[in-house]
């Protein structure tokens, strides 16, 4: 659509066109910041992660955890069971630390912080002012706000609405400040879901993690405010090992939104995070994703190599979780947001839109454990392959035999557009009680014809009928983000596939 | 890549009283299959394609004893067909108990009469199915099949048979281990019914190779022994050619370890494969279906259709795979694997997978596991059905799109009414 005139439909409004557009063309957020970094020398060892502990001022307990890991990740190996293909990962070839020298005396505030890096975030779309402004919707002051951790690299910049939140009880900070400030909460809780001996990216993001969120939200208290982090990785040849903590006590609510680009390079960057949720009595916490990191240019040249371990433990009695996630972007996509459904009448929810384009790999899905008696899952999976792409849906229910009167259902439904992609399922079903239902459906199909002739003959070309039919086919998942997240991931659903017909 | 030291010492102490016999083509296969299984070692539960079933019984060097089974005045399975029988006696072909194979219209010949043909058709079969299924999984008790069995049958059909060839396995040592490895190849226009019934040894590791040619016809029909304490790993590979039909059906009822393979490859175009199965377990009852289903060609139809009755502490598994390769447009692939669990101490492992790399394509799958509607067995009880009687009407209509797969219905009968009488012994 670039360069050609397009004319304002009925039902259309021209801001949702223009955003559209300016959305449009090649990965939108390939630029990089020109600024001065620090780096750790290349290569991990534990004199790495000795220094990372020390940059951050950590406790020796927390110095002592990290190495633990490290000693357990030297004797991993690489886990090769999904169906990915990528180069060799040489990690002594790559930066553990990166930070920007202006960020070497940390800030008090965010008006202190180098106006690059704040302009950064406004280029993104991510002002780092006190206001609510996401995705081009600017809601009045006061109405719909978003508190904003912003990680740059291997650090955090800071946060918004501190104080705000801060009234109503609610933490939120950066997870290096949490070791400092609440190490109590933070030595309670860290590793309590994703232990470091997980598996081979957690325990090496055990080992290195540098920055990320930490969020503890007191019993009885819903947060006032959306909270948010949006991460870019912006130095060349780094990883980036974010680790965000998210506690919600008893009968306590929060909506966490995360977002997340890097530049176009031609050399692949690593990225392995891991996030735990701890979800205790009546809690209910919504975590909405949309990956957009770089997705390697059409010939799978560069791209963000993503390895992340997300999961969520309803730790106790109707507890609630809802994963939604939009997956747009890196090369290589590895990333199983799980629910451990450990309280009775505890819930968990999983929706995913994951888009896979020309060389791009993604090999996602989610784990539902029912342990506690009368849990409720729900898995909708929406895959979109296109180019050379391949995407794969990879999923575990497991009902234990104590887990009984509980139900999963279980949607995965692949798209496939072009014949040179691939789509794949791959569910594990585990039922140990008879009192519990399982379910599981699953298509594989290609864009109705029907469909498209009949937006061509309204008028569309055969992208936006394409995209308009695709953002049908993810609709249910689509529905289940907030406002502003959904109206970036509609758009980028339609940017992604850009190139993948005719 | 260095194998795991636990797949050479099974494989060493599994062969380690087998004998590669024979020569001329046969003799050949057999010694490239032990080359092949030399760099494969057998399987050991850490395998992925082991996670739901352990294998070690399968694997040891000897059969667990297993005691001997009276059906009692039960009826041997497809009694009522005609059919030419041929009889195996823990896993050895026993002529005298057996009919004249010439009777069936086809040609049927011991695999130890093979062996001194030079150019047998079969050498294009034998071992070379199965070698063709070991990509992208490896299935290692197949090629040990390929490389040490000697009893089995190679049959050829050019024609419509004149009836069924029915293979009728009899047990009668309690530590008998059956090695069998029968090939079948239809070819063009040919129509063969093949049935298998009967509990073959203590422990059974059977391959079957089955090619069909373009516009052939086959239907499989198998009554696995209600034997108790049997371990059986069985495989059928197949290959179909354009327009043709394959069909297979398996009941299985008890056996303590049965993991049953399906390996097809649909070639041509227009090909139809449909694999079902039903099992009902009561007690120690691990069960496995894993089918691979392949399309290459255009605008084929495959079907899986798994279903499962299981009860105290029983265990059904099912690994199902619809694999599309680039290029085969048009493909409709379907499967459903479903277990009916009739208390809460049963267990339903399942893995139903697709892989498609076409787009042009119709590929569905589900699962479902649970227990006996309760609405629907209320439903009956008020209309006068007593509960016993209610509960079996619904495990069998659970079971009937399984057995619907069988199209002769005399057939379809005696796999019924072998189910109810299953289910009256069974009472739960």
């Amino acid at each position: 659509m670039d360069g050609v005139e397009v004319e304002v439909r009925e039902g259309v409004d021209r801001e949702t066109i223009e955003t559209v557009q300016a959305m449009s063309g090649k990965y939108k957020h390939g630029w990089e910041t020109d600024i001065e970094m620090d780096y750790a020398p290349k290569g991990l060892s534990e004199d790495i992660v000795r220094l990372i502990s020390s940059k951050n001022d950590e406790p020796q307990w927390m110095l002592d955890w990290r190495l633990a890991a490290y000693r357990r990740w030297v004797k991993m190996t690489e886990p090769t069971w999904a169906m990915v293909n990528y180069p060799t990962i040489d990690y002594q070839d790559q930066y553990y630390y990166a930070k920007p020298k202006s960020m070497a005396v940390k800030p008090k505030s965010l008006d202190e912080v180098d106006p690059k890096l704040l302009a950064t975030y406004a280029k993104l779309g991510i002002p780092l002012k006190e206001q609510a402004l996401l995705a081009g919707v600017e809601t009045p002051e006061g109405e719909r706000k978003v508190a904003v951790d912003a990680v740059f690299d291997s650090v955090s910049l800071g946060t918004t609405f501190k104080g705000e939140l801060a009234k109503a009880g609610v933490i939120f900070c950066s997870i290096s400040e949490a070791v400092r400030e609440h190490p109590e909460l933070v030595q309670k809780y860290i590793g309590s879901v994703v232990p470091p001996t997980d598996n081979f990216f957690a325990t090496l993001n055990s080992a290195v993690f540098s920055d990320g969120s930490f969020v503890y939200i007191p019993p009885g208290t819903r947060c006032p405010m959306e909270l948010s982090t949006y991460f870019r990785i912006n130095a060349e040849n780094t990883g980036q090992f974010e680790r965000t903590l998210i506690i919600c006590d008893r009968g306590a609510y929060v909506s966490y939104l995360e977002g997340c680009t890097a530049p176009k390079r031609d050399i692949p960057q690593l990225h392995a995070a891991v996030v735990e949720i701890v979800i205790l009595e009546d809690a209910e916490v919504k975590y909405s994703t949309v990956q957009n990191w770089y997705p390697g240019d059409e010939n799978g040249v560069g791209g963000i190599y993503n390895f992340v371990t997300k999961r969520a433990d309803c730790r106790e009695a109707r507890a609630k979780v809802m994963w939604t996630q939009v997956e747009t972007g890196s090369a290589i996509t590895w990333k199983y947001p799980s629910c451990i459904l450990r309280g009775d009448d505890s819930q968990g929810e999983f929706y995913s839109i994951a888009i896979a384009n020309n060389a791009q790999q993604a090999d996602t899905g989610t784990k539902m454990i029912h342990l506690g008696k009368r849990t409720k899952s729900r898995i909708v999976s929406k895959g979109i392959s296109a180019g050379r792409a391949q995407n794969t849906y990879r999923g575990l229910v497991s009902m234990h035999p104590k887990a009984t009167d509980s139900r999963n259902y279980t949607q995965c439904d692949s798209l496939l557009i072009g014949d040179k992609c691939g789509a794949h399922t791959v569910p594990y079903i585990e039922v140990k009680n008879n009192s519990s239902r399982v379910e599981h459906e699953a298509t594989t199909s290609k864009v109705d014809e029907d469909q498209l002739f009949y937006c061509r003959s309204r008028g569309m070309d055969e992208e936006e009928a394409v995209a308009l039919v695709v953002n049908g086919f993810c609709k249910d998942v689509l529905q289940a983000l907030p406002m502003e997240f959904a109206m970036e991931a509609q758009a980028l659903v339609a940017i992604s596939l850009e190139g993948s017909v005719g | 890549m260095m194998l795991v030291q636990a797949k050479t010492d099974a494989l060493t102490a599994r062969s380690g009283a087998l004998t590669v016999s024979g020569s001329g083509w046969l003799g050949a296969a057999r010694r490239d299959a032990v080359a092949r299984l030399a760099a494969m070692g057998l399987p050991t539960k850490r395998d992925e394609y082991w996670r739901y079933t352990d294998p070690a019984s399968l694997t040891a060097a000897t059969p667990t004893p297993a005691a001997l089974f009276d059906a009692g005045d039960e009826a041997p399975a497809f009694d009522g067909i005609d059919a030419v029988k041929l009889v195996f006696v823990d896993g050895v072909f026993d002529p005298a108990q057996s009919d004249d194979p010439a009777l069936a219209g086809v040609e049927i010949t011991h695999l130890s009469q093979a062996e001194g043909v030079d150019i047998h058709w079969a050498r294009d079969v034998y071992g070379v199915l199965e070698t063709r299924g070991q990509t992208p999984v490896q299935r290692p008790l197949a090629t040990l099949n390929t490389a040490y069995a000697t009893q089995g049958f190679l049959i050829r059909a050019t024609a419509k048979a004149a009836k069924p060839v029915s293979f009728l396995y009899q047990n009668r040592s309690t530590t008998s281990d059956a090695l069998l490895h029968h090939c079948i190849k239809l070819e063009h226009g040919a129509e063969l019914t093949l049935l298998e019934s009967g509990p073959a040894a203590a422990r059974i590791t059977a391959v079957m190779e089955v090619e069909v040619a373009d516009g052939a016809r086959f239907h499989h029909i198998r009554s696995q022994g209600r034997d108790h304490e049997r371990r059986a790993a069985t495989h059928v590979f197949s290959r179909v050619g354009a327009g043709a039909l394959f069909k297979s059906f398996t009941l299985t009822a008890n056996g303590c370890l049965t993991r049953n393979e399906q390996i097809v490859e649909l070639v041509g175009n227009d090909g139809v494969a449909h694999v079902a199965g039903a099992a009902v377990g009561d007690g120690i009852f691990h069960h496995d279906d894993t089918v691979f289903m392949t399309h290459e060609g255009q605008r084929c139809e495959s079907r899986q259709v798994f279903k499962k009755v299981l009860m105290n502490g029983a265990v059904g598994v099912f690994q199902g795979k619809i694999l599309v390769k680039q290029g085969a447009q048009k493909t409709d692939g379907y499967q459903i694997s479903q277990s009916l669990l009739l208390d809460g101490d049963s267990q339903f492992l399942a893995k139903p997978e697709l892989e498609i790399y076409a787009d042009d394509v119709k590929c569905s799958h589900g699962s479902t596991s649970g227990a006996i509607d309760d609405t629907a067995l209320f439903y009956l009880q008020s209309r006068g059905v007593p509960k016993r009687m209610a509960q079996s009407l619904l495990v069998l209509a659970f079971l009937a799109e399984a057995i619907g797969e069988i199209e002769d219905e005399a057939i379809a009968e005696d796999i019924r009414s072998r189910l109810e009488g299953w289910l009256q012994r069974h009472e739960h």
